[in-house]
């Protein structure tokens, strides 16, 4: 396994995809500090309180991890999406699986060599952005880590999905599919928010149901909201919460992830890397 | 089942939905020696190879590898394995290809620069240990799937179509590799349908057709009975009657075909056929060909098939 997850990790360094994600991240970290810059600058200048200013960044930050979740996931699923499927149509795995190894153990270390390349881009781009924005406009968010946590968590989510889809489907239909999903939780988890709002004013109306079967399903919209939780000031989730048009906001989280929804994304992983064990074990090469 | 024997086969079958790959395949491969195995596309042996490596699973039938069941992880570690369709990772130096594979064996940290010399020198890539393998010809990237099939000094030497991409004298090449492997003590499994790439280095062999073993055994006992044939021109039925005292004499086209015919006894058939006035082109005597006894085999399994 060690073998296998040290020549992935060999794999996206000597393609240069390490070093296009870390150009990617440098780009987009200064792009961000830059554009933060000038609209504190800009807001200061107009006489804003200090109060507003920094609110206003830290919806900006939730807003910029938003998007960057979207790149993480699609980062996801193009390093998982091949990574298995690729090495069966090429015939690479036919000389590799032929030796003592596992195919538990080559699915793990894919895995893991892969995982370890998602956090680095992802924990790296995500703390330095945050560093940045604060050193531009003085907010930082009261937990650096807990955010960065759950983004990539969500990235490791779609990395599994793919690795799971990768063992039976060619690498374009792998990651097209897994973007997909992690693009329709994202929507049901908005779904659910917005039948939050609706019910305030009209006990009759429940869509809890399509957010709870999402976040059952693909996890990722679930640790979102621990991201948004995670980046917003004390203050937003006082004055906001158990208020229908904030809790409708799909860019506001009142409360973070449950103890059993964690438990129960890191049992998804643990679930989904079986499945795609066995998937693989019953696999004629 | 012998557990001497480094493959032992025994009514192994394969089916992929509706079509059989393999029905009923039997044979045994000892320690040591260059086995053959031969037959037309499509007859199920790299079907065989990927059921012997555990990377298929047979739908029935039972066998061992090197006294483990089919599948073993443990024999794979001295199993070395060059698959029909070779490739190996476009980004890695040839060298560190070889460290990949030494690592998946567990081959231990000593020596092991040494053995990668040695290997990539005896496939004839030395000079390209540290090019990576994106920049290989397919003939370079064979020889380097033979070096990998090598590493570590396996009991078993697995080749699936090992000169598929090489030219002439790669070939040769490739006969002397599997005769410097097996003076060191490995089986090697050759999988081929070149004829005399089997002829000139195989110990015994293995003919295989629609999934069966039509015929197996040491080449000379394979390749049949020892002929003469003598190109004539003018010889009537009456005069093939007249040589019956030389054996067993038959036409098959213009040439005359005895069987078992000793060789002091070559000038005495000649002069009878000068002297019956039939005019004599030519002379060869020796085993049929494999291809000859090839064809022969599979047209027969067929004829029985049909």
């Amino acid at each position: 396994m060690i073998a296998i997850a040290r020549l992935t990790i060999g794999e996206a360094a000597r393609r240069r995809i390490l070093w296009v994600l870390v150009v990617l991240a440098l780009v987009a970290v200064g792009v961000t500090g830059w554009g933060v810059d000038r609209l504190v600058t800009i807001a200061r200048a107009s006489g804003s309180p200090e109060l507003t200013v920094q609110l206003g960044v830290s919806q900006i930050l939730i807003f910029i991890a938003f998007q960057f979740s979207f790149v993480l996931a699609m980062t996801a699923a193009f390093l998982g999406s091949p990574a298995i499927a690729s090495d069966l149509e090429s015939g690479v795995a036919l000389a590799l699986l032929a030796r003592p190894l596992r195919r538990t153990s080559y699915l793990m270390g894919r895995w893991l060599g892969l995982a370890i390349v998602l956090v680095g881009y992802g924990a790296g781009s995500a703390i330095l952005a945050i560093l940045v924005v604060g050193w531009v406009s003085g907010y930082t968010p009261p937990s650096i880590a807990l955010p960065v946590v759950y983004l990539v968590g969500e990235g490791l989510v779609v990395l599994t999905l793919s690795l799971l889809l990768s063992t039976r489907l060619p690498p374009i239909g792998a990651g097209a599919i897994a973007v997909v999903a992690f693009g329709l939780a994202w929507m049901a988890g908005a779904i659910e928010r917005v039948g939050i709002a609706i019910a305030a004013n009209n006990p009759g109306v429940n869509l809890d149901i399509v957010g709870q079967v999402s976040r059952a399903v693909l996890p990722t919209d679930g640790l979102w909201r621990g991201v948004i939780y995670g980046l917003e000031p004390g203050i937003v989730i006082a004055a906001a919460s158990g208020q229908p048009l904030a809790e409708a906001n799909p860019f506001f989280a009142a409360t973070p992830p449950s103890p059993a929804f964690l438990a129960w994304a890191v049992a998804w992983v643990v679930l989904v890397m079986l499945v795609a064990a066995f998937s693989l074990r019953r696999r004629e090469l | 089942m012998n557990s001497g024997y480094v493959i032992d086969v025994t009514g192994l079958r394969k089916r992929y939905g509706r079509v059989e790959a393999l029905v009923d395949l039997t044979m045994t491969v000892r320690p040591g020696e260059v086995f053959g195995f031969l037959g037309p596309n499509g007859a199920g042996k790299t079907t065989t190879v990927k059921l012997l490596l555990g990377l298929a699973r047979p739908s029935g039938g039972k066998g061992r590898l090197l006294g483990a069941p089919l599948g073993d992880r443990e024999a794979r570690r001295r199993v070395g394995y060059l698959p029909e369709l070779f490739r190996y990772q476009p980004w890695l130096r040839a060298r560190e290809v070889l460290a990949l594979h030494a690592d998946l064996i567990g081959l231990p940290g000593p020596g092991r620069a040494r053995a990668f010399d040695d290997v990539l020198g005896l496939v004839g890539i030395a000079d390209r240990a540290s090019d990576p393998v994106s920049g290989f010809s397919k003939g370079m990237q064979q020889r380097l799937g033979i070096g990998v099939a090598l590493v570590g000094d396996p009991a078993l030497v697995i080749l699936d179509e090992p000169t598929s991409a090489l030219d002439p004298l790669g070939r040769i090449d490739v006969r002397g590799i599997l005769r410097t492997a097996r003076d060191r003590g490995a089986a090697i499994f050759l999988n081929s349908h070149l004829l005399s790439e089997v002829e000139q280095v195989c110990d015994r062999v293995a003919i295989v057709d629609r999934g069966r073993v039509v015929a197996e055994g040491p080449l000379a006992e394979v390749l049949g009975e020892q002929e003469t044939r003598i190109r004539v021109e003018g010889l009537a039925p009456a005069g093939l009657a007249a040589l019956a005292g030389f054996g067993d004499p038959r036409l098959d086209g213009d040439d005359l075909v005895i069987r078992q015919l000793p060789a002091d006894r070559v000038p005495d058939v000649v002069a009878a056929l000068v002297g019956m006035g039939v005019r004599v082109h030519g002379v060869t005597s020796g085993r049929e060909s494999l291809e000859r006894r090839f064809l022969e085999l599979v047209g027969r399994s067929r004829e029985t098939a049909a």
